[in-house]
């Protein structure tokens, strides 16, 4: 494999999460909700998926346990925001810190153990023999082509279908959609329990496959950073894709230049994610026309139907 | 037949007291059938956890101590969350005041007079105030999402910590340990003959009865309130909203980067990769259950400093891994939120839809 082989290979390895665990968001907040949990989920994501198929010797049934510890954490934050109509803010919060808690607790007899159910890369006959192109797109693991997968179909039912065109209603104004005699509260349950799925597979991704080990907080702020992608895409799934892959590009090109012996210091490379993301959002708020146009108009705010 | 929240016509003082009592005691039951799932005598875990900490007088003594950051950036964030404005980087201005205030014992270590010590509190509210003022900028300017902003800052604070404890500030004396040198004389804060306990508390509790009057006795408190639960009507009253922005993210800030500076003059004594464990998060939930009132978040302040200690005494007892303490803080914050819904809301039993169109 050539050096530019390994740069666009891991470059993808590193977007993959970010892109995963942001899809989700995005449907849920094209419902209208606002979901500050994610990092909570996607850490209970990668825990469950790493703990599954360390006992169960199978990776993919790590990849289910990981989708459902997410889910499990999205149906918590669901009762909260939609049944009992709590603050969305601080109960994204009271998530994320619970499920670094418990992630941490759950964790504690895996810490250090090697994967020894791993994933192995799908190679697809005679694409993954093409040049180049063959090893970076057609040589990678399961989990990068679902990510692929799931932002065409997530565009495609937002866009195209009746059911997308209910999600959007619901989270531009819960109140005519109601009227309407749509189940607002119901819908946005599924949202959320779907992007914290999205978001617990992200999770799995990375215990399973980018780092096959566990290490308590290992998620390290990409829950959070796959919120400001939600942003910065303004709301559009293929403009989060192109942002992930940016996204994952500078998380490796800090490796790259480290690895290259330039005399910066790694702390300095490590931050330059966090660093892009308050760049990244600075610039598209700027942008009025594209940032407040899409904007879902019911983002954050609570619904109690009036009987 | 179902279950259905109903608004209530004013909002219920009672549950507002009472929404802490309940979400404590349903954290202990939870926290007990957490124990019990593990394995481990519940009830022995949850008196280690909550009641053994003030049993002695060492461990009353490090609830002070622990207490007092999480006080100090509780009653900041309690200002901020009233106003509405989510300021979740605590941990980060309090990461850069105790930065700044290092500043003199390691650059000036022959700097020794009480004035050096109250130059460090001083740099220290300044640093974390400077550093909260990045995501009120951005906010003010370009209507950046102040959540994320202050967020991101935590993690970049750190590394830099991180960074400069390990190059430009490092003690060439620590045999390559990650560590600056340790502070002495005035460069460390005095204790009060209690234990670890320092003079920090005392301006914690001066703190404190600022802020009670300020929330509660002057205009400054009032406009707060409004613009927090009713920005319309704060706009025709004339309160700016981005001044709001600007005063508390400089307040909460600065008192997060006071409690930095007066972690690594205190209990620290020296700055290390790791200053504080997670104060910064923690005092979000100090500030919750202490229903957003500077004498409520000091009660609140001591219960939380209590799992700490707790998380520990089972670490050490029982052999529990010590990830209890967030798990409790979590739960906390989790069931507080949820109660709190019954201020606003009662349940009420209604009949289906359909039965109530037979009835008429």
């Amino acid at each position: 494999m050539s050096g530019m082989e390994a740069v666009f290979l891991t470059i993808i390895t590193a977007s993959t999460p970010l892109l995963l665990a942001a899809i989700g968001e995005l449907v849920v907040e094209r419902s209208g909700v606002l979901n500050l949990g994610i990092e909570g989920m996607m850490v209970m994501g990668a825990v469950c998926g790493f703990g599954a198929a360390t006992l169960t010797g199978s990776a993919w049934l790590g990849v289910g346990a990981g989708i459902l510890g997410g889910a499990f954490m999205a149906l918590l934050f669901s009762f909260l925001t939609q049944t009992m109509v709590t603050n969305q803010v601080a109960t994204g919060l009271a998530i994320t810190l619970l499920g670094l808690g418990l992630s941490g607790l759950i964790g504690s007899p895996f810490v250090g153990l090697p994967l020894e159910a791993k994933m192995n890369a799908v190679h697809i006959p005679f694409l993954s023999d093409l040049p180049f192109a063959g090893k970076v797109i057609f040589g990678q693991d399961p989990l990068v082509y679902v990510s692929v997968i799931l932002v065409i179909l997530v565009s495609h039912v937002l866009f195209k279908t009746r059911a997308g065109l209910i999600i959007r209603a619901v989270g531009q104004s819960h109140n005519s959609a109601h009227a309407l005699g749509f189940p607002v509260v119901k819908i946005r349950y599924a949202c959320i329990i779907f992007g914290g799925a999205c978001s617990g597979l992200a999770g799995a991704y990375l215990s399973l496959s980018y780092t096959p080990q566990w290490i308590e907080n290992m998620t390290a702020g990409r829950g959070w950073i796959a919120l400001a992608l939600v942003v910065f895409s303004t709301w559009i799934p293929f403009r989060l894709a192109v942002g992930a892959y940016l996204f994952g590009t500078v998380w490796i090109l800090g490796l790259y230049v480290q690895a290259m012996g330039v005399a910066i210091p790694p702390q300095l490379l490590s931050s330059l994610p966090y660093i892009a993301t308050i760049v990244a959002l600075s610039l598209i708020s700027r942008n009025k026309r594209l940032s407040v146009v899409n904007t879902p108009a019911s983002l954050g705010k609570g619904f109690v139907a009036d009987r | 037949m179902k279950l259905v929240l109903e608004k209530r016509s004013y909002s219920s003082k009672m549950m507002h007291m009472l929404s802490p009592v309940i979400a404590i005691s349903l954290t202990v039951v939870m926290g007990g059938i957490i124990f019990a799932s593990m394995g481990q005598p519940a009830f022995k875990a949850l008196y280690l956890y909550f009641i053994e900490p003030l049993t002695s007088m060492w461990s009353v003594q490090e609830v002070l101590v622990k207490a007092s950051p999480l006080v100090l950036i509780g009653v900041g964030l309690a200002v901020c969350f009233r106003a509405n404005i989510w300021n979740i980087g605590a941990e980060g201005q309090l990461t850069i005041g105790a930065l700044f205030g290092s500043s003199i014992p390691i650059m000036f270590a022959d700097f020794q007079s009480p004035f050096a010590l109250v130059l460090m509190l001083v740099l220290g509210a300044l640093g974390g105030a400077l550093f909260a003022a990045i995501p009120a900028l951005l906010k003010n300017r370009l209507g950046v999402n102040e959540i994320l902003t202050s967020l991101m800052l935590v993690y970049i604070s750190k590394l830099f910590l991180d960074w400069i404890v390990r190059g430009p500030w490092k003690d060439p004396q620590a045999y390559g340990f990650p560590k600056s040198i340790s502070f002495e004389g005035w460069h460390s804060l005095p204790l009060i003959g209690f234990g670890r306990v320092h003079i920090g508390i005392l301006i914690v509790i001066l703190i404190v009865a600022v802020l009670y009057w300020l929330t509660t006795r002057t205009l400054k408190g009032f406009e707060v309130r409004v613009i927090g639960s009713a920005p319309r009507a704060g706009e025709f009253a004339g309160f700016s909203q981005s001044n709001m922005v600007w005063f508390c993210l400089l307040l909460s800030g600065g008192l997060a980067g006071l409690a930095g500076i007066l972690e690594v003059a205190g209990p620290v004594g020296q700055l290390q990769p790791s200053i504080s464990p997670n104060y910064g998060f923690t005092a979000i939930i100090v500030a919750f259950l202490g229903r957003l009132n500077p004498v409520g978040v000091m009660m609140a302040g001591i219960l939380l400093a209590i799992t700490y200690l707790g998380g520990e005494s089972v670490q050490i007892v029982l052999g529990i891994s010590d990830k209890t303490t967030q798990v409790f803080q979590g739960m906390l914050l989790f069931f507080i939120l949820l109660c709190d819904t019954f201020i606003l809301y009662r349940l009420r039993i209604v009949r289906s839809l359909k039965l109530q169109k037979e009835d008429a």
